[in-house]
């Protein structure tokens, strides 16, 4: 059952060289008011598929806004948000929708301050991830027919082996409140993998992680994008983590885009030094 | 220290009494005595129990407490005790109304009723986190279609019972909408307004609800044509209730571990990340008040055909701050915890009858005392635990 979800691994040398891989995610002059205060300001961006891209910048840059305008929490004053559709080919307008709408559509989130379902356990935080992948209504659940049923069992025995790629699998029937915190963030992970994405925006993963847990951490996001061809969008404050993981990185300071590149090119970039590291840091 | 502060307190009333006739003034001492040595051994039971829950909460925090599951629920699970005991319960529940009068019968009969609103509103505020006020409206739905129905068309119980349903359901949609977007102190403030406009409009709308005189000689349910005298169409009512309320418990247990009810109990978790996996809010919602509303309304339709009489009266927003004591007191979400809490709260101030100028304080301090101690409830909701054999995971990678 599971094999099935995994999609084709990718060789990642094939996709390095070629940069004309298609984008899963182009966002085009996004704009967020909120009143007078301009958020989000002609931001750019785009991934492409089974990319690791890191959103960097100070801290109230608009980072976060811009994961709420593309996942669809806030709707953007302007710009465009376009995705891969699924299934078919070419890009997607996304703008507005709803944001269970667009979870269906592909893009999957973790959240900076984490929000698990902690009085639920860990197994049961990963099934709600397969919701919109199911189907049963109320009559379904109540009636508990045989196509119920079935569902019922493969999306148990579907959680489940993905809380073991996650390394959770201790834990399953223990409540999320009582995981300790690596864990929890892991578990947000893992629900987000649930809703079978092909983009990951994970919004400060390492938040608040010990440095032998930003390692497993690390190795984890490889992991997922080498294995299930996840593309991944992630906010990061921890630079070291940046480094490592990401193929380009897109730096935004007070809601504009200041620079974007390879990791060698932003490291070097004289203008993220300044706005973002500090002028008096040697990066 | 209490006690010299709850002596000083009660002075006035417990210990001066004027004669106004004889104008005199009664020093009564020994009253205060008595004041002082119960407070002190109030407070000192009430000090001792705080600090056994302290030591409680600090043993679970260190991760001693982690496994301990309540006793009520570790008794649950076991087989042997549950099955003996569901036989001796089922056995006592069929025999009731052969071994009690008709009087216990009709209590325990309401008693159901509020087993049966609880365990509905139970998926409305338990499940989904949905601070419903107004539950009682839905209730009076129930009750007011029958009681239309059958005076206009002469409908009999049981086409109304699905009848009532549904129009409950179209109700809990129809207050669903406006308050999609609230939560929490909002939704509740709206839905307490919802109930009260139901209870005017039945109160105020003479030509369509006959007014505060209500509605009398509603049917009891007929049995197969068959007419019973008033103690057997009660002992019928009685059966009826059971079945329905078996019913109703049947439902919510399949709802709550299936696609539904854990999206129910996310949306109560956290409502964005809920929206973040993928989880329709405005259609998890609704479907949350029309199943809450239909069992409310189903539950009313049964209220009308026991009393064979309704009025606006029946319906005030007491009714709905019941029903939702019986959820928080027996346990948010958690089907045997409902029960109980219908059965104590509903029968407790009938047999405290005997007490009755202070049958409402004992209720009030019940209430306060089980919340401090036991916030979760009488009986506690617990998750589901999903086993897995290593055996097949083997073959499944």
């Amino acid at each position: 059952m599971y094999a099935a979800s995994i999609r084709s691994v990718p060789d990642r040398k094939m996709m390095k060289a070629d940069t004309t891989m298609e984008s899963v995610l182009k966002v085009q002059n996004l704009g967020m008011n909120f009143g007078g205060l301009r958020a989000l300001d002609d931001v750019n961006l785009d991934v492409r598929k089974g990319e690791i891209i890191a959103l960097i910048g100070p801290n109230g840059a608009g980072k976060t806004t811009f994961f709420n305008c593309i996942t669809g929490i806030y709707p953007p004053t302007d710009g465009d948000v376009l995705i891969r559709s699924r299934g078919g080919n070419g890009l997607e307008r996304i703008n507005g929708l709803k944001p269970n709408k667009v979870t269906e559509k592909g893009l999957a989130r973790t959240f900076q301050n984490i929000r698990l379902f902690l009085n639920m356990t860990v197994l049961e935080n990963v099934m709600i991830g397969r919701h919109c992948r199911m189907h049963a209504g109320v009559l379904g659940a109540v009636l508990r027919g045989a196509s119920t049923k079935k569902e019922e069992k493969n999306v148990v025995e579907e959680s489940y082996a993905i809380l073991e790629k996650i390394g959770l699998a201790q834990f399953v029937n223990e409540f999320a409140k009582n995981l300790p915190y690596g864990a929890q963030r892991r578990l947000e992970i893992a629900r987000a993998m649930a809703t079978e994405p092909f983009l990951l925006l994970l919004d400060e993963p390492a938040a608040g992680m010990n440095p032998h847990e930003t390692q497993e951490l690390d190795e984890l996001i490889k992991r997922i994008r080498e294995e299930e061809g996840i593309s991944i969008l992630l906010i990061e404050h921890d630079m070291k983590l940046v480094m490592s993981l990401s193929d380009r990185i897109f730096v935004v300071d007070y809601g504009k885009n200041i620079a974007q590149g390879t990791p060698e090119e932003v490291r070097n970039n004289p203008v993220v030094i300044k706005a973002y590291l500090g002028e008096e840091v040697d990066a | 220290m209490v006690s010299v502060w709850f002596m000083f307190l009660t002075f006035p009333i417990m210990v001066i009494r004027v004669n106004p006739v004889e104008h005199v003034v009664e020093w009564r001492w020994l009253n205060m005595v008595l004041v002082g040595i119960g407070s002190f051994f109030l407070s000192f039971v009430w000090n001792y129990s705080i600090r056994r829950k302290e030591i409680g909460a600090k043993k679970s925090e260190t991760g001693e407490g982690t496994n301990a599951i309540p006793l009520s629920q570790r008794l649950l699970k076991k087989k042997e005790v549950y099955k003996p005991a569901l036989v001796i319960f089922g056995i006592f529940a069929l025999t009731y109304p052969f071994i009690f009068s008709l009087y216990q019968t009709n209590i325990m009969i309401s008693a159901l009723i509020y087993v049966m609103l609880g365990l509905g509103l139970n998926i409305v505020v338990g499940l989904a986190g949905l601070l419903d006020l107004g539950y009682v409206a839905f209730y009076a739905v129930g009750a007011y279609s029958y009681a239309l129905l059958n005076y206009h068309y002469g409908l009999n119980f049981w086409m109304a019972l699905p009848i009532g349903g549904v129009l409950g359901a179209m109700f809990g949609i129809l207050l669903g909408f406006p308050v999609l977007r609230l939560r929490g102190d909002y939704l509740a403030i709206v839905t307490l307004g919802f109930g009260e406009i139901i209870r005017i409009i039945l109160e105020n709308w003479n030509e369509f609800s006959f007014g505060p005189s209500g509605i009398a000689h509603i049917p009891r349910p007929p049995l197969f044509g068959i007419e019973l005298s008033v103690q057997g169409s009660t002992i019928f009512v009685y059966y009826i209730m059971i079945g329905l309320c078996l019913f109703t418990i049947f439902v919510v247990n399949r709802l709550q571990n299936s696609r539904i009810g854990r999206a129910w109990i996310a949306l109560r978790e956290d409502e964005i990340a809920c929206q973040a996996m993928g989880i329709d809010k405005a259609k998890t919602k609704l479907t949350a008040f029309a199943l809450g509303a239909t069992w409310a309304s189903m539950g009313g339709v049964v209220f009308a055909a026991k009393t064979t009489f309704v009025n606006p009266a029946s319906f005030t927003i007491w009714e709905s701050i019941i029903i939702l004591c019986v959820v928080v007191l027996g346990g948010m979400g958690s089907i045997v915890g409902v029960i109980a809490g219908a059965l104590v709260l509903i029968l407790m101030p009938e047999y405290l009858r005997a007490f009755s100028e202070y049958r409402m304080l004992a209720f009030g301090v019940l209430l306060v005392v089980m919340m401090i101690f036991r916030p979760g409830g009488i009986i506690p909701n617990v998750r589901r635990v999903y086993t897995f054999g290593t055996g097949s995971q083997n073959d499944e990678s």
